[in-house]
Parts: structure tokens; sequence; C-alpha cells
């Protein structure tokens, strides 16, 4: 393996902070930023809690001192403001110094737009410049430009609500290799009509604040997010002089084969991910201080999840806790926020409290971590998994 | 650095590809500038009942898969790598419709499922009950790219033994209104070889799936070695040249040692600027392009790639792709370029094995 791969900037907005910075006082006072729905018109405004982000598109368009006649979704507005923040968070005043790639994710895309205005864009001139900002790849092109990435590899990944984590495990991959000096990695997803009703339809949005690993969960929060992180080879550690926040130790990736939107019983593609990730990184489950779990607390995900723990962890499963309490399940950026968590948590030696756990689950006896706990940590295992059956690891550690 | 082959193919496209015995010996010619995929018949796959629920980019993508495995012989692969621009559109399609229409009532979960882009990845790991890898790049005209990329990246570093890529987009009827309206297609119809001639803004719409087998142990069946691709988010045409020698430099080539170069025209009259001036760039190099045949779509270079297997295997060049009348007396070294309305460039190089 050899080669470390260092992250040495980190940016989000979630609805628990338009920065780092805020995320983590969030965080640590328990302050979550679930609502009822505000800024999206829907007549399921009092069934659904939602993780909305503070800032309008006005308020985006503003900071990014955007042209009026832009086309940025909000997925787009969202990515470039966290990236952005990634970008100087890793003092990087010339990014054409070093071969530097993006590599993001979404699932939304620009469906805010596309279904705002639908039909408008049969007969309406000024709305048809969103047409253009349909596809997954269009935020990604935008972000690249606000960072001045040119005449590299750009690319999008959309594997539904393991995007982000496998933006990572590629940004990680091509550094290994060779490929690239630097790659800025993460992922942008907003709230969209789409999303609501489509996870309304199946059943798993909780009409209250989200319960993760609870006995009595009622389902998802959804939320919106984007968050980067800026990922930089040896040689430009090195070479700069650069703090280094943590490093990206080990990544798995597999698939469930079960079944188009659930997870098997067992967590098949979970364990194996795990695996992967533990044996990426050389480490052995005991080398593991904690877990930051998927915990969409729907009770297929939570149920599936805690087995796959149990199967990897044996009877030493590590302090672990889900964040989707405080931000809702952002989707394809849930890999990546979650990521700014786990090396927020490395570098505070701090483990984030499970918010809303009340009963234990009958099905096995782990307990997520329920208040906030200073332990010291060296390493952080994430999972996100998703439809498709798409399961991923990451393992974030302080040492190389 | 392992090498790495093609192993085997899988088309659906507007031209009856499904046959791997056939190349192009029967040319389907379209005056429509949204043109359909020839459908091959998809319960000899697939059972009709499953059939009957899933979205045509996941029957194309599944089909195309399984023609592309028992070619090469396999049951199953250790990963799946997927590129798609748009995903299942329809289902996109029919449930903003359905939001709208019905106001947030009376909706059912198949067509927000489907139009997950990850969709039809998923579905073949389903299909193939394949636990491996698998991702899904959704980057307009270089999602097939990026999967060939990750691919690649896995194979030459003995991460994997075989891996399954794929590229797949299908039509939708909303999404062809559209870009009619914003000229991203042809106004006018041009005919399959009128295409590069037309003068006219936007281009002839297809859809399809072409998968591929790659594998870092050559087989009978292998069709070609993969050298390199490599991507470019932007590209400004006066270095276009430049950039291609580049590429070619990193793998001691020179413009001469190409015998084929692949083009991705698809007669846009805005955006062809960039192929022509790689094609003045290759004058003496024998070309050829596909877009008359395949139509354009976020992974229509996928049917490029199967186009350049195909040529490299069977060491002919039919006479309805070339480009210029530069002749070659073998096809060794092959080089595709692709881009779309001036954005996501990519160079691809393949070589005889």
């Amino acid at each position: 393996m050899g080669k470390g791969v260092a992250i040495t900037g980190m940016g989000i907005i979630s609805a628990i902070g338009n920065n780092v910075a805020e995320n983590y006082q969030a965080l640590i006072n328990a302050n979550k930023g679930i609502s009822r729905v505000e800024k999206i018109k829907t007549n399921h405004a009092n069934d659904i809690m939602v993780g909305e982000i503070a800032y309008t598109n006005a308020n985006m368009e503003a900071q990014l001192k955007l042209p009026k006649s832009h086309n940025y979704s909000r997925t787009a507005l969202l990515g470039a403001i966290a990236a952005k923040e990634a970008v100087k968070n890793a003092a990087i005043k010339d990014i054409s110094q070093y071969k530097t790639g993006l590599v993001s994710a979404t699932s939304v895309g620009g469906m805010d737009m596309t279904e705002t205005y639908f039909y408008d864009y049969l007969n309406n001139p000024e709305a048809q410049k969103y047409i253009d900002a349909h596809h997954a790849g269009d935020s990604t092109q935008k972000i690249a430009q606000q960072l001045n990435i040119e005449q590299s590899l750009v690319t999008t990944i959309s594997t539904a609500c393991s995007s982000a984590a496998n933006a990572i495990m590629l940004g990680a991959r091509l550094i290994k290799a060779g490929k690239l000096d630097r790659v800025i990695v993460g992922g942008a997803d907003c709230l969209s009509k789409f999303t609501i009703n489509g996870f309304k339809t199946l059943m798993i949005l909780s009409d209250t604040y989200n319960t993760p690993f609870d006995e009595h969960r009622k389902g998802l929060n959804l939320g919106e997010a984007a968050a980067f992180l800026v990922l930089e080879s040896d040689k430009v550690v090195e070479a700069e002089n650069k703090t280094v926040l943590a490093y990206v130790k080990g990544y798995g990736n597999a698939n469930d084969a079960f079944h188009q939107t659930a997870s098997s019983d067992h967590g098949d593609g979970a364990t194996l991910a795990m695996q992967q990730a533990l044996t990426v990184a050389g480490y052995a489950p005991g080398d593991i201080d904690y877990i930051n779990a998927h915990g969409t607390a729907t009770g297929n995900n939570d149920l599936s999840e805690g087995r796959a723990i149990i199967r990897v962890f044996g009877d030493q499963v590590p302090d672990f806790s889900s964040t989707k309490a405080y931000t809702g399940h952002t989707l394809a950026a849930a890999g990546a926020i979650e990521a700014v968590y786990s090396v927020l948590a490395l570098q505070n030696n701090v483990i984030y409290p499970n918010l809303n756990f009340n009963t234990q689950m009958k099905e096995f006896n782990i307990t997520p971590q329920r208040t906030l706990k200073e332990k010291a940590l060296k390493t952080v295992l994430s999972n996100s998994l998703g439809f498709g059956g798409n399961c991923s690891t990451v393992i974030f550690s302080k040492d190389q | 650095m392992k090498n790495v082959y093609i192993n085997s193919v899988g088309s659906i496209s507007a031209q009856k590809t499904f046959d791997n015995a056939a190349f192009l010996n029967d040319i389907t010619k379209y005056h429509d500038n949204v043109i359909p995929a020839v459908n091959p018949v998809y319960k000899d796959y697939i059972s009709p009942a499953a059939a009957r629920r899933m979205a045509k980019g996941i029957k194309m993508g599944i089909v195309s898969s399984k023609i592309a495995l028992n070619e090469a012989n396999l049951d199953n692969v250790d990963a799946i790598i997927t590129g798609t621009g748009m995903g299942c559109v329809r289902d996109s399609e029919k449930f903003v419709r359905a939001i709208i229409d019905n106001d947030e009532q009376y909706l059912t979960p198949t067509p927000f499922i489907q139009s997950t882009h990850n969709t039809v990845g998923g579905q073949i790991a389903l299909e193939l009950n394949c636990k491996g890898y698998n991702f899904t790049y959704v980057h307009s005209s270089i999602s097939f790219e990026s999967a060939l990329m990750d691919a690649l990246l896995q194979l030459q570093l003995d991460e994997a033994k075989n891996i399954l890529i794929g590229g797949v987009d299908e039509h939708g009827d909303h999404t062809t209104e559209i870009h009619k309206i914003i000229n991203h297609i042809k106004p006018e119809q041009v005919g399959p070889y009128n295409l590069l001639n037309s003068k006219t803004e936007g281009a002839v719409f297809g859809e399809g799936a072409n998968f591929f087998v790659l594998s870092n142990e050559k087989s009978n069946s292998s069709y070609a070695k993969i050298t390199s691709v490599q991507t470019y988010n932007t590209l400004q045409e006066n270095a276009l040249k430049q950039q291609a020698i580049a590429f070619l430099k990193e793998h001691d080539l020179s413009t001469d040692d190409i015998d084929l170069l692949i083009l991705g025209n698809n007669g846009d009259v805005n955006f062809d600027v960039f192929y022509n001036t790689l094609s003045e760039a290759f004058s003496k190099t024998p070309q050829a392009y596909y877009k008359h045949l395949s139509g354009e779509f976020n992974t229509a270079s996928s049917f490029g790639f199967w186009l350049a297997s195909k040529i490299i295997k069977t060491q002919t060049l039919p006479e309805v792709v070339k480009l210029n009348g530069v002749q070659a007396s073998s096809y060794k070294t092959v080089l595709l370029y692709n881009q779309y309305r001036g954005e996501n460039h990519s160079f691809t190089l393949l070589s005889q094995c």
C-alpha cells in the first residue's frame, strides 16, 4: 500500500450549520437541524420533518457573486459553497500548481429546477436555461469552474445514499495510484419534492424527529447538504508542509445484491464493505475506536446495519452513533458530511451522541452512544448504504 | 502494471448490433432526429414477468451485459461499473409528471425507484447475484469513460480480474421535447448520410447500451488491449492538438503511430469544430465516425468503443463509418476522441492484442 492519502481541508453546509465550525458546535451541543419544511411547497408539510438549510438560493447566489443569468440548481449552489470552504481550509493558493481533480456525488442533481419548471420549459424562455442544469454532472462542472479546475479529471458518482463515500474512495484510489496529486471529493444534494414524494411512496419517512437505532423508530427525515474534502498525496503534503487533518486509511465497496431498495436481513453488503475497508487499512476490528453509522432510522436499515456491525465486530462492538438525527438523511451527500464529522471527531477526540434514542432494539443488544463522550480516538469507521444494494465504508485515521 | 483487455462486447443500439456474429452489415437508415434502439428479444434473456416492470434502460443494460458475459464465457464478474448520463429518464419524467398532475397524491414507488441513477447497475448486480464492487458514473459525455478509467485502475493494479463496464441511456418524451426547444436536437431532418453537412445546431438523439467484459487476462475472445483513457472537464479548441500529442507521448506514441482515429462528430455546427480541428491534425490517418448510426446520447461514446473493438478484432473498417479516404493496411492502434457541446472531452487508446 505505502502511499498515504491525507485530508488537508474540509468544507460543509448542512441543516446544522453553514460551515465546519458551526457544524461542530451543533454536534457537541446536541443541536438538531430538523424542522418542518419551509422552502418547498408540499402537501406533506405537516406530515414530515426535514433537515433544511437556512440559506435561500438568493443568499447563496450573492455569496458566490453569480450573475443574474446563471443556471445553478440548489445542489450546485450548496456544492460550490462547501467546496470553496474546503479549498480555502486547505490553504490552496494556485489550484493548478498540482494535478488536481474533482469527484463529486449527487442523486438529486438539478431536479429542484426540473420539478419547478417541468411544463414551463415548453413555453417560458426564461426558465429554459435550467434544462441544461438537470443532469447530475452539471453541478460538478459548475463546482469545478468555481474552483478553477481546468483540463482535468472531473466526474460524478451517483450510487444513491452511498454516493459521496464512493467519491472519497475513488479520490483516495486515484492518489494512491499516482494518477492525481490532489482530489477534491464530496457530494451535494438539495431537498426536492421529487425525493420527498419518492420516499413518501416507500413509506419510510418519519412524521416526527428521526430516532436511529431505536426500537420504535418510524423512518427517516430527509435532509439537504453538501460537503467536500481535499485529499492530497504525500508529495504535496511534504512539498507544501501541509497540516494534515486526518488520513483516508481504508475503504470498501460491495453490493448487497438482495433488493432494489431494501437491505438484506443480515446486511451482507454492509458486512463485506466493512471487512474490505479493514483489510485495505490493514486493521483488525479491534483497531476501530468509533463507528459513525449510516443509521437512517428506517426499520430496515438500522436492523440490517446493526447486524452487519455485529458480524464484523462480534462482542467487541466499538462506540457507535448515527448523526442522522441532527441533519436528516442527506442522500448522496451523507457520506461526505459524515466524513467531515468523522475527521472532527478524530481532531477533537469526541464521540457524538445518537440523539433521540430511547428504547433498546429487541433484535440485538448493541446500544448507540447516547451522550457526548470524550475519548482518545485514533480511528473512525463510517458507513454509507444505499438503494441498488450499494454499500460503502470509509475508515479515517490520525496515523498515516 | 498488468495489461487490460476487452474480452467481450454486448451492444444494443439504433443498429442491429446485439448479434456479435454480425458487424454493421445491415444498416438501418433513419430520417427522424430522435432514433430508437433496435430491441433484441428481451424475453430470451429476462423472464417476461420481470421485464414488464423494467424500464427500457434496465432491459437494455441487463441484456447487453448478458450478451457480453456469454461471449466471455463467464457467469459472474468481480465488479460492475456503469456509466449513464440520465439514468432511467422515462421514470424520472413519469414521477415528476405524477407529482404535478396529481398534486402529490396517488403516487406509486416504482418510477421513483427506477429513476435512481444506479438502478441499472443495481439490477445487473441482482440478476448476476454479484456482491462485488458496484459504481455508477453520471457525468454527461464522460460517464462511460469514467467507468472505463475506474476499471482500468483496478485491473492494472490487479485488484480484480474481470470487470463488467458499460454505458446506457434511454429516450424520454419530455426530455426530447424540451431539448428540441433549446436546439440541442436538430430542427430539420438530415438523414444519416448528411449529418456532418447539416450546418445547423443540435444533434440527432439516440439511445442504447454497450457493455464489455474487461480483464487482465487475455482470452480467445479478446478484442483489443486498452492502453489508456483520459478525461478533461474543459479543453480549449486551440489546445486540443497539443493535448492529443501530449496524451500519445505519455504512451511513447506520436500521431504517425495511429492507424485509425474515431471521432464523435454529431453534426452540431457549433461544436463539431473540435472534431474538425483534430481531424486536420491527423490528416494522414484513416478516420471514422459513428453518431450517424447510433445517434448522440451521454454514453454514445460506448458505441464508439464497441466500434473500435470490432474493427480491431475483425481488422475491417466498414464503409459506412469512413470519414476520410485514407487507407490503412491494418488497424493496430486506434485513438478515440469525444466531447459533447464543448465540454467533457475524452481520449481513449486501444491496440491490437
